[in-house]
């Protein structure tokens, strides 16, 4: 799909994945999510081949894809609490907390929803519970596809404000997004397709 | 808590909120043996003969109809994407995938089938046997049957697939469950038949989880 690409992703940086539709976006962060392995070339994290080094980098990675994995029988504190279930076992050194996850939910406006089923709540709501997962844990790499799907104008706005906040504390964060992010000056867009002719 | 143990307890949540999944291979079973009387010969005698077989085949057909659905909605919700994302090993996964498959299915048959060995006319002596039968044999049944659920998890309508894939992995379960059964009615030993089914579930409780993070693996890099 794409060839002759180099992607360096620091500290601190927003690296917004942006082309067309097919152009390979998704899958390009698929593989940098390291979910498949269908490639030929490198792909390292912090130095080292990613997949061997695989079970720390996904502790540090937080994946969210287009895909919320919310199951519409449960309810939202229960889909969060499976869904941060890896973070919160007594192996990590500060392991999440059930606290956490009220407060979470409670920062997307999910506040008094968190024992509804989530059949009954709307699918920009269903897309929040997801991203609560964004205001629990501090993981240095974000990434996430198309993450302003069915938002709201104020959960556009949390999300962009989440996104300023992890770059802030030197996070990273790699997105695909027809969105225009502002205020964030160590953004970096990918074009995938067109411009570069990354595209075969 | 670590993502297996909460993916058992997901499960098992989602079963007590939708029983229609589990509850409908039950009935299916039931029926089987309440149905079976009126349409060959009522007579216990006869019934007592085929009973334990006829009973297996139930078990057996009605843990087939519940496979479908183990692994289809972790794919469509991106649940397993979720999985493999964090890194925790597969065939972990896959274990606990199977066991909650066992206690919402293979669990309930066992617990059910003396029942069902009263409606069939099973001779007295043959119902430790048809327990411990099921108990040891139900467990491989959902072990073997989990691959196949693993393979065709993102096929449309692979339920028919998914049979022809694992009906001939269940034949050697169904013949010695069968036996032993049988041998338990006439009065003879059945120990042979029971250790050969324990060894079935110690290599398939090692070996078919590998397989099913293959194919889940498989499944996902597409």
């Amino acid at each position: 799909m794409f060839q002759n690409l180099d992607v360096h992703v620091s500290n601190g940086k927003l690296l917004q994945l942006a082309g067309p539709n097919g152009a390979g976006k998704t899958t390009l962060l698929r593989l940098l999510a390291g979910l498949n392995r269908d490639y030929d070339g490198d792909l390292h994290w912090q130095g080292e081949d990613l997949h061997k080094v695989y079970a720390d980098y996904a502790r540090q990675r937080l994946y969210l894809g287009h895909l919320a994995a919310i199951k519409r029988a449960l309810t939202p504190i229960e889909n969060l609490r499976w869904l941060m279930s890896p973070w919160m076992t007594s192996e990590t050194d500060t392991p999440v907390l059930e606290d956490d996850l009220w407060e979470a939910l409670e920062q997307v406006n999910l506040a008094g929803y968190e024992e509804t089923s989530c059949q009954q709540l709307s699918a920009g709501q269903q897309r929040r519970v997801g991203l609560a997962r964004l205001a629990i844990v501090p993981t240095p790499l974000w990434i996430l596809d198309e993450p302003f799907t069915a938002l709201d104008v104020a959960g556009v706005r949390w999300l962009e404000e989440q996104i300023q906040r992890q770059v802030a504390r030197n996070g990273a964060v790699v997105i695909t997004s027809h969105h225009a992010l502002q205020n964030i000056p160590t953004l970096e867009r990918l074009e995938l397709g067109v411009l570069a002719g990354l595209e075969e | 808590m670590s993502l297996v143990t909460a993916t058992v307890k997901r499960d098992l949540l989602l079963a007590a909120r939708n029983p229609g999944e589990w509850l409908n291979p039950l009935m299916f079973f039931l029926m089987v043996a309440a149905l079976f009387p009126l349409a060959v010969d009522p007579d216990p005698k006869f019934l007592s003969k085929i009973a334990g077989g006829v009973i297996w085949v139930a078990a057996l057909l009605a843990t087939l109809l519940s496979l479908d659905a183990l692994y289809k909605s972790d794919v469509e919700d991106g649940s397993l994407e979720q999985w493999l994302a964090s890194g925790e090993s597969l065939y972990v996964l896959a274990l606990g995938k199977a066991l909650v498959h066992w206690l919402s299915s293979g669990l309930p048959l066992t617990l059910m089938s003396p029942l069902l060995g009263l409606m069939m006319a099973l001779p007295d002596e043959a119902f430790p046997a048809l327990l411990l039968s099921l108990g040891v044999g139900t467990p491989v049944l959902s072990l073997l049957g989990a691959v196949g659920a693993a393979l065709t998890a993102g096929v449309r309508s692979g339920g028919l697939l998914l049979s022809l894939l694992i009906l001939p992995l269940y034949i050697p379960v169904l013949i010695f469950a069968a036996s032993a059964v049988y041998h338990a009615g006439i009065g003879m030993s059945y120990n042979g038949q029971i250790g050969f089914l324990g060894a079935m579930l110690a290599l398939s409780a090692c070996l078919t989880p590998f397989a099913s993070a293959a194919a889940l693996k498989l499944n996902l890099s597409r």
